[in-house]
C-alpha cells in the first residue's frame, strides 16, 4: 500500500523526466537518423525523424572526404595529435604534480598559488599572443604548437587534480622505500604512479576528450588541408562552397563521436566520478 | 634523524619535478602575457615590427568602434542568459534526480550526453541545420505559424539564441557536480526539518540551499568563465553573423588579429574583456562571504 502511493507521488517527477529526457536526445537522434537521410528528404519535411529509404551512400561519401584526401586521413592526423597530447599531459602533470605534493622546496606555495590562479585564465585570452611566439618560431603548420606545450603541463587543471590525489597517498608507504634506498625518482615512478591510477585514468580520459574536439588550436596552427584533424575537416562540409551535403556531414559527424562514445562506455564510472569530485568540464 | 633528511627541503629536486609546467609557464602564459599587454598599445600586423600608439587601440575601440560595442552588448546578454538559465536547469534537475526516481542512473547517463559531445564540432555543425529553415525546429514553429520561412539562426533577432540553448542544453556537468553536492549534505539536517514540520520550499532555502551554497559558487564562477569564452560554437554555427549579432569578445578578438591582422586592437579587446571577467568574478568573491558556506573544521 505504502509503496503504491509512492510510486503514485513519482508519476509526475517521471513523467518531467521523460519529456526532459527526449528533448535532451532529439538532437542526437535526429542527427543519427538524418545521417541516413537523402538530400531529396532534408529539403522536405525535416519534421520527419525517419528517412523515407535509408541512403548508405551518405557514408560513402563523407568517407571520400574532400579534394581527393580521404576522411580517414583527417581521422588519421587527429588520433595521432589527440595520442601524442595526451600522453605528454599526463605525464608532464603527473611528474610537475608530484614535485608540488611530495617535495619541499623554496618557493613551492608561491608557484603553486600562480599555478592555481593560471587554473582561471582561459586560454582564448592568449591565442594571437602564443600565436605570434609560434609563428616567429617558424611552427606553424607542424604539430609542434599543440603538441610541445602538452609535455609542459600546460593545462593546470590536471596538475592540480593530481597534486590533490597524490597527497590521499599514506606518505608512509615513501618513507618506507627511501629507507629501502630509493631515490625521489624512484619513489614517483615506483610509488606514486601506480597509487593514482584512478586519477591518472580521469586525466587521461580528459585530456583525451579535450584533444579531440579541440577546435581552436588546430584552426590556428594547421592550414593545410592534407593536416586538417577531423574538427576542422567536418566545417568543410558546411561551406557552401561543397554542395552542403548534409547528410555525408552528418555521417561523418557520427563517426567522428565514435571515439568519444566508446571512451565513455569503457570508463563511465571514471567519467562520473570525476566530475562530481574534481569538476571536471565535460 | 632520518626523518630529516627524508622530509627536509630538496630545492634541486623540486625543481626538477616542476620544471616542465616552470618552463610552459614562463614561454606560454608569461611572455604572451606581457606581449599582449605591450602590443594592445602598438600597431602591429605580424609582418612589420610594432608601433607604439600609446592608448589608440583602446580609444579606438571604446569611443570609435560600433562593432566593438555590439560585441560587448552581445556578450553582455548572452553571459546574463546562459548562466542563470544553465545553472537554472542543471540544479532543477539534479534536484529531480536527487529524489531517486526509477530509472534515475539512465537519466542521469542521458542528461549528460550531450555535454559529453559538448564543444565538439560534430554537434555544432548538427546545430546550425537543426534550427536553419528546413531544420525540425522550424517545421515544428510551422505546426502553429504556417508562414513561417526565416532560418532561426540566420535571423537576426534569434541567432544568438540557438547558441544559447546549445550551452543551456549542455547542462550535464553542471548537474553532476550539483548531484554530488546534494549528496554530500547530511541526512539528519532533512531529517530534523521533518520533524519541525517544515515545507519543501523553507527546506530548500534553509537546508539544501545553504549546504550547497560552495558547489552553487564553484558552478557560478565555471559557467560564468565559460560563457565569457563563448568562441568555437559561434565560430562554426553564425560565424558571428548575421549583422555581427553573435559577435561575441573573443570572436571579435580573434577576428581582428587573423582576419584583419591588428594584432595590437585584437590584445586590446583580449585585456578589456580579461578587465571585465576579472571584475565579474571579483565581484561574485567579495559578496560570496554572505552568501556561500564552508563547513568549517
Amino acid at each position: 500500500m505504502k509503496a503504491n502511493r509512492k510510486w503514485l507521488k513519482n508519476i509526475p517527477v517521471q513523467i518531467v523526466l521523460i519529456l526532459l529526457a527526449l528533448i535532451m536526445i532529439y538532437p542526437l537522434i535526429w542527427m543519427l537518423f538524418g545521417s541516413f537521410k537523402s538530400k531529396a528528404d532534408f529539403f522536405q519535411g525535416s519534421f520527419n525523424l525517419i528517412p523515407s529509404t535509408f541512403y548508405w551512400k551518405n557514408y560513402a561519401d563523407g568517407w571520400a572526404g574532400f579534394g581527393g584526401i580521404p576522411f580517414g586521413q583527417f581521422i588519421k592526423n587527429s588520433a595521432v595529435l589527440s595520442i601524442l597530447v595526451t600522453i605528454g599531459t599526463v605525464l608532464s602533470s603527473a611528474w610537475v604534480a608530484n614535485g608540488f605534493a611530495r617535495i619541499e622546496f623554496k618557493g613551492r606555495k608561491i608557484w603553486f598559488a600562480i599555478l592555481m590562479v593560471t587554473l582561471m585564465l582561459p586560454v582564448q585570452l592568449l591565442m594571437v599572443q602564443r600565436y605570434i611566439i609560434f609563428f616567429h618560431l617558424k611552427w606553424i603548420n607542424t604539430i609542434l604548437p599543440i603538441v610541445v606545450p602538452a609535455f609542459l603541463a600546460y593545462q593546470p587543471f590536471f596538475v592540480f587534480l593530481l597534486v590533490q590525489f597524490i597527497k590521499t597517498v599514506p606518505r608512509e608507504l615513501d618513507e618506507a622505500a627511501y629507507i629501502d634506498g630509493c631515490s625521489k625518482i624512484g619513489v614517483f615512478i615506483k610509488i606514486i604512479l601506480p597509487l593514482t591510477r584512478p586519477a591518472l585514468i580521469t586525466c587521461t580520459i580528459f585530456a583525451f576528450y579535450w584533444s579531440w574536439d579541440d577546435f581552436i588550436n588546430p584552426l590556428l596552427y594547421l592550414n593545410k588541408p592534407l593536416n586538417y584533424t577531423v574538427s576542422l575537416a567536418l566545417r568543410l562540409f558546411n561551406d557552401p562552397a561543397a554542395g552542403s551535403n548534409w547528410g555525408a556531414m552528418f555521417a561523418m559527424a557520427l563517426v567522428s563521436l565514435l571515439p568519444v562514445i566508446i571512451v565513455f562506455l569503457m570508463f563511465q564510472k571514471y567519467i562520473v566520478e570525476g566530475i562530481s569530485t574534481q569538476g571536471l568540464k565535460g | 634523524m632520518r626523518k630529516v633528511a627524508i622530509s627536509g627541503t630538496d630545492n634541486r629536486m623540486g625543481y626538477l619535478f616542476i620544471a616542465p609546467w616552470l618552463i610552459g609557464f614562463f614561454f606560454i602564459t608569461l611572455v604572451p602575457m606581457i606581449l599582449s599587454f605591450y602590443f594592445s598599445f602598438t600597431q602591429y600586423d605580424l609582418l612589420s615590427s610594432p608601433v607604439f600608439v600609446g592608448f589608440e587601440n583602446y580609444k579606438n575601440l571604446i569611443i570609435n568602434d560600433e562593432r566593438f560595442h555590439t560585441s560587448l552588448w552581445v556578450t553582455f546578454i548572452f553571459v546574463i542568459v546562459v548562466v542563470p538559465l544553465r545553472l537554472a536547469v542543471s540544479l532543477g534537475i539534479a534536484l529531480l534526480l536527487f529524489r531517486d526516481p526509477k530509472g534515475h542512473s539512465l537519466y542521469k547517463t542521458l542528461f549528460y550526453l550531450p555535454s559529453l559531445f559538448g564543444g565538439s564540432v560534430a554537434i555544432a555543425v548538427m546545430w546550425r541545420q537543426l534550427f536553419s529553415s528546413y531544420g525540425p525546429i522550424a517545421s515544428f514553429i510551422r505546426l502553429f505559424n504556417p508562414g513561417f520561412e526565416k532560418s532561426i539562426v540566420g535571423s537576426p533577432n534569434t541567432a544568438s539564441l540557438t547558441i544559447i540553448i546549445l550551452l543551456a542544453w549542455q547542462f550535464g556537468s553542471t548537474m553532476l557536480i550539483f548531484l554530488a553536492g546534494l549528496k554530500n549534505i547530511p541526512k539528519v539536517y532533512y531529517e530534523v526539518s521533518k520533524i519541525d514540520g517544515a515545507g519543501p520550499v523553507t527546506t530548500f532555502f534553509k537546508i539544501t540551499f545553504p549546504q550547497l551554497s560552495s558547489v552553487f559558487f564553484f558552478n557560478l564562477i565555471l559557467t560564468i568563465i565559460n560563457s565569457f569564452m563563448i568562441f568555437s560554437q559561434a565560430y562554426i554555427i553564425t560565424e558571428g553573423g548575421p549583422v555581427d549579432k553573435t559577435l561575441y569578445l573573443v570572436l571579435y578578438a580573434f577576428k581582428r588579429g587573423f582576419e584583419y591582422f591588428q594584432m595590437g586592437s585584437s590584445s586590446a579587446i583580449t585585456w578589456i574583456l580579461l578587465l571585465i571577467l576579472s571584475a565579474v568574478i571579483g565581484f561574485f568573491f567579495a559578496n560570496s562571504k554572505r552568501w556561500v558556506y564552508y563547513e568549517s573544521k
